[in-house]
């Protein structure tokens, strides 16, 4: 796989695509590509933060990042030629829809968090039969894991079957073979791999016992 | 269209595309756009497969290198998503609304004839007008790049003459779940 990555980095940089159109003398050149700056915090182009959720923070960003283009985008003169194309109350209400909906978007993000921080991870303990166990993780996509990755990890770290299936109430979660949910309980608290930003609170342990069959 | 898309359950599937297909792809694309076969070479290199990502509603998506390049509905015209129309904003014909209608159609509103007609719009003068059901890109008012890719209802002329109604119905926007797809 390292040599696969080596070859294919070394000639896949798209930019010597072009070079061999050159030594044929004539041939048309690729128009270049009209280089954009896109603003970090909300992805648009930076003319268009203004009609983001995030006004203040691209402002910074902006600033920081690329100081040049904020004079041009929001220095005194920029801003009077924008008003001067809006009539005044047009511009105060425009203003105004801007704040709130920076304000909705700040309290959005904060419910997200919130739910998010308060979310339970189980792990479930079940019996397979006497001496055998599986442990079932459920919760990991609440904080932004992807439970494939998930259960590679789990895979080579235990060295077992790990899968991703759907439980009785149809949610996905990560299966492993084996008792392991003590090792994923110190997985997580060390936030190994893929584990990340999960606070050791909300995790819990349940153990499952099997019904016994015919009885 | 795809104001509300979510990959991971409105994608139905990944396939690379036979070379054979590709060929007709690249074919309509080089006429529909108005693009030379060498940047269009620039955006999808001949070595790199295409794939066609299948979406529900007969959308698919075209994505070269996990990059999604260009977009189709059924069997309609094909559309540059939005990225390589900043990059390359001379692919479609332009049009342009007043700076009224940026906060409408950043939420993804159909375009509305008076937008094109007022003081800061702009259509194609009559020599190049356009017939309806064009794909165009829209421009706003004293910004430089574009904001939305659509295709037009009505002709540019009636668009001018009827100016009422919806002029030019949004298929992808700044902001909308497309643009959120860096990669696919």
């Amino acid at each position: 796989m390292g040599r696969k990555n080596n070859a294919s980095s070394s000639d896949a940089p798209p930019p010597p695509a072009p070079e061999p159109v050159q030594p044929e003398g004539e041939a048309p050149q690729p128009r270049p590509p009209v280089q954009v700056l896109y603003c970090g915090v909300c992805t648009y182009p930076v003319e268009y933060c203004e009609f983001g959720s995030s006004l203040t923070k691209c402002k910074e960003w902006l600033k920081e990042e690329h100081p040049e283009q904020f004079d041009k985008y929001y220095s005194e003169e920029a801003l009077q030629a924008k008003i001067g194309t809006l009539s005044l109350e047009a511009q105060t209400k425009l203003e105004k829809d801007t704040a709130k909906a920076e304000a909705k978007a700040d309290a959005k993000a904060d419910a997200a968090l919130k739910k998010k921080m308060s979310s339970q991870i189980t792990i479930r303990r079940i019996e397979r039969n006497k001496r055998k166990h599986i442990t079932a993780v459920h919760g990991l996509e609440a904080f932004g894991i992807d439970l494939k990755k998930a259960a590679k990890q789990f895979a080579s770290k235990f060295a077992t079957g790990a899968s991703v299936t759907k439980n009785a109430q149809g949610l996905d979660e990560v299966v492993v073979q084996g008792d392991v949910s003590d090792e994923i309980v110190d997985m997580i608290e060390q936030e190994a791999g893929v584990l990340k930003g999960i606070p050791v609170d909300n995790v819990e342990i349940v153990e499952e016992k099997k019904k016994k069959a015919g009885e | 269209m795809f104001k509300k898309f979510q990959p991971s359950s409105d994608i139905a599937g990944h396939t690379p595309v036979k070379t054979s297909v590709q060929r007709s792809i690249r074919s309509a694309l080089l006429s529909q756009w108005k693009i030379e076969p060498e940047t269009l070479e620039a955006i999808w290199p001949k070595k790199e497969g295409l794939v066609h990502v299948k979406c529900r509603e007969h959308v698919s998506i075209y994505t070269v290198n996990g990059e999604p390049i260009a977009f189709q509905h059924f069997d309609g015209p094909f559309y540059p998503t939005l990225r390589v129309i900043h990059k390359y904003p001379y692919i479609l014909p332009m049009v342009k609304v007043d700076r009224g209608a940026i906060r409408f159609l950043l939420g993804g509103a159909h375009m509305m004839c008076p937008g094109f007609t007022s003081k800061g719009g702009h259509l194609p003068p009559p020599e190049e007008a356009l017939p309806a059901g064009s794909p165009v890109t829209i421009h706003a008012e004293g910004k430089e790049h574009a904001v939305g890719i659509g295709i037009t209802k009505l002709a540019t002329e009636d668009i001018r003459k009827i100016n009422k109604g919806v002029g030019v119905e949004v298929v992808t926007y700044l902001g909308d779940d497309l643009w959120a797809l860096q990669s696919l």
